[in-house]
């Protein structure tokens, strides 16, 4: 099972769910597919399609609505999955933490495993933070990186 | 048993060369956009990571087809490297083409209804056209076995049924899903509708998908070799050419529509083969 191992963290596809953010961060994360910084080169492909995707990279804070999309988006996500939350806002709620609609960060729903703070995350903290949820996938299979 | 071996070799290699077709293809498309590009094996890594990846079944029958899609397309890349009847080949491929179609309608979702929709749109735009060709090898060689292609001292097709070979490029096109014609599903736009059959295959289901249309590469750049087989490394310069030109054509052209697909191929591809037909019939006196 060595070359399905290796496989897994040569080839993260994510996908992007946009919670409420102020479309900051989501900028910022289109930004890491296009040509400067191409996180193509890592394997890493952009999938609009939970069925498809290893990594869940969500924006913005949880607010009463988009919590149920968000857990059902990660059931459809094929184990084994990593969610990364990029922004202030989906670590902690950031600066809509108090609005009356909002639960907070991603964390409140889903289980995260990595935080890209930041607001908004430059592009190189979010591909370092998908470099980091690799690191801890590959610990956790015991796959040595 | 010599011919078993040639097929068994044939099943082995023949996604491995595929793979790395698709390898170079991702590699010069990001060239082509401005990009480093992924590693010559990322499809490798991708096709062993979605076949670790867990099972969630949407659909029974959508595996029958899923296996289906990938029997009938090995059986296919089999008749072609044993030689055997280019007309058979063509309706197996048929076969292929509608195991997938039947895997995307065999799931509830609208989106991969769509896909399938738009899939069978493709299958009637490439179909009479390889019919045609076949056609067409039969006017020029009085058979239709592949053997009589290949056949030492024959004479290379291209010369005589080069408006065939403009069309066959057409179904490349089709074939390997590349713009203008990648309509029901595309290595690009991941979150676009074109992605549409795919939307209910995921992990080892997906690996499946992928595997077969590596043997579809092999399979349709191994019909664009047979049009010059004599020598054989001609052929294959040129499928090789006609490949690089499809990557090129990918990135220069915008998706076009369903519609539109059929009316061409069958505008340009139809009468480009009826016309060369009818030339080697009529002002040639036929086989
Ligand atoms: S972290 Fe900042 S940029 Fe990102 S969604 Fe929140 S407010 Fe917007």
């Amino acid at each position: 099972m060595g070359i399905i191992n290796t496989s897994r963290i040569k080839s993260p596809w994510i996908m992007h769910f946009d919670n409420s953010s102020c479309n900051g961060c989501d900028i910022e994360v289109l930004a890491c597919l296009t040509p400067l910084y191409d996180v193509e080169r890592f394997g890493i492909v952009n999938m609009g399609n939970p069925k498809h995707a290893d990594v869940l990279v969500v924006t913005g804070p949880v607010n009463r609505r988009t919590a149920r999309v968000l857990k059902n988006l990660y059931a459809q996500i094929p184990d084994p999955k990593m969610v990364i939350a990029v922004g202030t806002c989906a670590c902690s709620g950031g600066v809509f933490h108090n609005c009356y609609n909002i639960l907070g960060g991603v964390d409140k729903v889903i289980p995260v495993d990595v935080y890209v703070p930041g607001c908004a995350a430059k592009p190189e903290a979010i591909i370092d933070g998908v470099v980091l949820a690799l690191q801890k996938l590959s610990k956790a299979l015991g796959v040595a990186k | 048993m010599n011919q078993w071996w040639i097929a068994i070799i044939a099943i082995i290699v023949a996604p491995i060369i595929g793979g790395f077709l698709a390898g170079i293809d991702r590699k010069i498309t990001a060239r082509l956009q401005g990009r480093y590009g992924p590693p010559i094996v990322q499809p490798f890594y991708d096709f062993f990571k979605l076949l670790g990846k867990s099972r969630i079944a949407t659909s029974r029958m959508q595996f029958v087809w899923i296996y289906g899609y990938l029997v009938f397309m090995i059986t296919c890349v089999v008749f072609l490297v044993l030689k055997l009847d280019l007309l058979l080949l063509i309706f197996l491929l048929g076969f292929a083409g509608i195991s997938f179609v039947l895997g995307g309608f065999s799931s509830k979702s609208p989106y991969s209804h769509f896909g399938a929709n738009r899939e069978l749109m493709q299958i009637l735009s490439y179909e009479p056209v390889l019919l045609l060709m076949a056609l067409g090898v039969y006017a020029q060689n009085g058979s239709f076995m592949i053997s009589e292609i290949m056949k030492p001292g024959a004479a290379p097709l291209l010369p005589s049924l080069w408006p065939i070979f403009i069309a066959v490029l057409l179904v490349l096109t089709i074939k390997l899903r590349k713009s203008p014609f990648d309509l029901s599903t595309s290595h690009h736009g991941h979150q676009e509708l074109v992605k549409g059959i795919m939307t209910e295959f995921s992990g080892p289901y997906y690996a499946l998908i992928n595997l077969t249309e590596w043997y579809e590469i092999v399979l349709v750049l191994g019909i664009v070799a047979l049009f010059w087989a004599n020598p054989l490394w001609v052929g294959i310069i040129i499928a090789l050419a006609a490949f690089v030109l499809e990557l090129i054509i990918d990135n220069i052209a915008a998706r076009m529509t369903v519609g539109w697909m059929v009316k061409f191929t069958w505008a340009v591809g139809l009468v480009l083969c009826v016309l060369n037909i009818a030339y080697l019939y009529l002002i040639k006196g036929g086989a």
